[in-house]
């Protein structure tokens, strides 16, 4: 920021909110309890590592099914649009918790029945919490952005795609180099919020001992009897987390293609 | 290089485009009711007709962009194969063919999310394989050709509408094609925003390209046609040489469009 870029901010009611908040912030420094954080710092550090990836992984594999799911519904067939249309009715109409729950206890008690996936090279895998838990986070992405991608994929407009029809353009190209492009686009504003409400659902896997930072928080409580001060750095977390969201998409929305005329 | 367009008629010039007994419902509206045209290379046929005539959709089932009810169309002397049920039976076949006819739209259709030039080199790069450079020079001859070398670089928002129409035409010459379909190319522009694309259909017209022109501009037709089609009720209802439809016109119903658009 140069000099005067630096005045032009630096308005009374800047400085005096900043202010407030160094207070606070030094105020909670001081005053609150924060010797248990070095005891448990390293599982904490544990504990967001395994919320972030969960959140990336979810939002990836979740988009990965999204795409279809949206285009099934906007321009597929019945045998297909129908299926897709209930996947995410059910998705959306029924609580998350519940389908972690379904999911953990449901298939994950079924599994140990059958010997050959007992013995199979993936049981050490299937037999922990987190493959349960990504899946049902995976899930439910793929339910919410499955309905954003229809209306993304419906409002692309029909000429665009007629002029690559015209052009001899094939199917494949026409949905990769034209109608994705534009519909992603379309809905990157919307993702952006989706995905924070994504990462903000991601403490409910603690229900079935996957251990991430909202699960180290209770632990703390747990262990030490203090409450306030582990809920505040969680938020913390959250917050510190939710910003990078928004930074990161801002960032894809400012590098794209400027399809409307500013003003 | 540009012939005059009387001359084409007299020659026995090889066929590019022909429709033979086209049929096209929409439900049950009946909108073409088995049109025959044949257009030789070289010929510039204008289409007109009253709105709910059909002309339109009788340019759109040329390339199949709607599925003809019935009938036959022939490309340079290939039939499209049409599956008994209607549309095109040979994916690839629709979709060679569809590459030599140069489509362009009432509005526009450029692809908003790329600019100027990555829409006319998309089809050539991404689908025929042509080298990117080869494209991109081909593609910037073809922009300064319709007056908009210095657009190259501009997304689709930032153009007039008739700087639109002019990329679009670009981008349907960029594939080479052996015709061009022109769907009511000025009817979205703004009055002072005509010219400018009539004028670069002008061109291409005296340059000897085979064109069917769906058209609402009836002097232009006059003008640069070689051949006029009146539809009317999904039928060809008067067809000739210009002077004679607009000089002359036989049928009760010909007179009357004209007075009508004056």
């Amino acid at each position: 920021m140069r000099g005067a870029e630096m005045r032009d901010w630096l308005q009374p009611h800047r400085i005096f909110l900043g202010l407030l908040g160094l207070v606070i912030v030094l105020w909670c420094a001081t005053q609150m309890r924060w010797d248990w954080l070095p005891k448990y710092a390293p599982l904490m550090a544990e504990g967001i590592w395994r919320t972030i990836w969960l959140l990336v992984l979810s939002v990836f594999f979740g988009m990965l099914l999204a795409i279809p799911l949206g285009l099934a519904q906007a321009a597929g067939p019945w045998y297909l649009a129908t299926p897709a249309r209930v996947f995410c009715t059910v998705i959306r109409g029924t609580p998350l918790l519940l389908q972690i729950w379904l999911l953990y206890y449901g298939l994950g008690s079924l599994f140990p029945q059958y010997p050959w996936i007992r013995e199979s090279d993936l049981w050490p895998i299937l037999r922990q919490a987190w493959p349960y838990a990504l899946l049902a986070l995976t899930l439910s992405y793929a339910g919410y952005e499955g309905e954003v991608m229809r209306g993304a994929f419906k409002s692309v407009p029909r000429g665009q795609l007629e002029a690559a029809r015209a052009m001899g353009m094939p199917r494949h190209k026409i949905l990769s180099r034209i109608w994705l492009p534009q519909a992603f686009r379309a809905v990157l504003p919307t993702l952006g919020g989706e995905t924070v409400l994504q990462m903000k659902a991601t403490p409910l896997v603690a229900t079935i001992t996957v251990v991430e930072i909202y699960a180290v928080a209770s632990r703390v409580r747990q262990d030490t009897f203090i409450i306030y001060e582990p809920l505040l750095l969680l938020a913390l977390v959250y917050l510190c987390l939710a910003g990078a969201i928004v930074f990161l998409f801002r960032q894809i929305e400012a590098r794209g293609p400027q399809v409307r005329r500013p003003g | 290089m540009a012939a005059p367009a009387a001359q084409h008629r007299s020659d026995p010039a090889p066929e590019a485009i022909r429709v033979e007994g086209l049929h096209k419902s929409f439900g049950p509206h009946h909108v073409l009711k088995g049109v025959d045209l044949t257009a030789h290379e070289g010929d510039v046929i204008a289409v007109i007709g009253g709105s709910g005539s059909g002309k339109s959709t009788m340019l759109r089932c040329i390339n199949f962009l709607e599925t003809p009810s019935e009938g036959k169309i022939v490309i340079a002397g290939e039939e499209v194969r049409q599956r008994p049920e209607g549309g095109a039976a040979d994916r690839r076949q629709i979709e060679r063919i569809r590459r030599s006819l140069g489509m362009v739209f009432q509005s526009f259709n450029l692809w908003t999310h790329k600019t100027v030039l990555d829409n006319l080199i998309e089809v050539p790069v991404h689908v025929l394989g042509v080298p990117k450079a080869e494209a991109v020079d081909r593609a910037m001859a073809l922009l300064a050709r319709v007056g908009l070398a210095e657009k190259a670089g501009a997304y689709p928002a930032f153009l007039s509408g008739g700087q639109q129409q002019r990329a679009a035409i670009a981008r349907a010459l960029c594939m080479e094609p052996k015709a061009m379909l022109f769907d009511e190319p000025t009817s979205a522009l703004d009055p002072e925003l005509v010219g400018e694309v009539l004028a670069v259909i002008r061109a291409l017209a005296a340059e000897g390209r085979t064109m069917i022109l769906v058209t609402h501009e009836m002097k232009f037709a006059r003008e640069v046609a070689s051949h006029v089609v009146f539809l009317a009720n999904g039928l060809v209802e008067e067809q000739g040489p210009p002077e004679q439809l607009f000089g002359a016109p036989q049928s009760p119903r010909l007179q009357q469009f004209l007075r009508s658009v004056g």
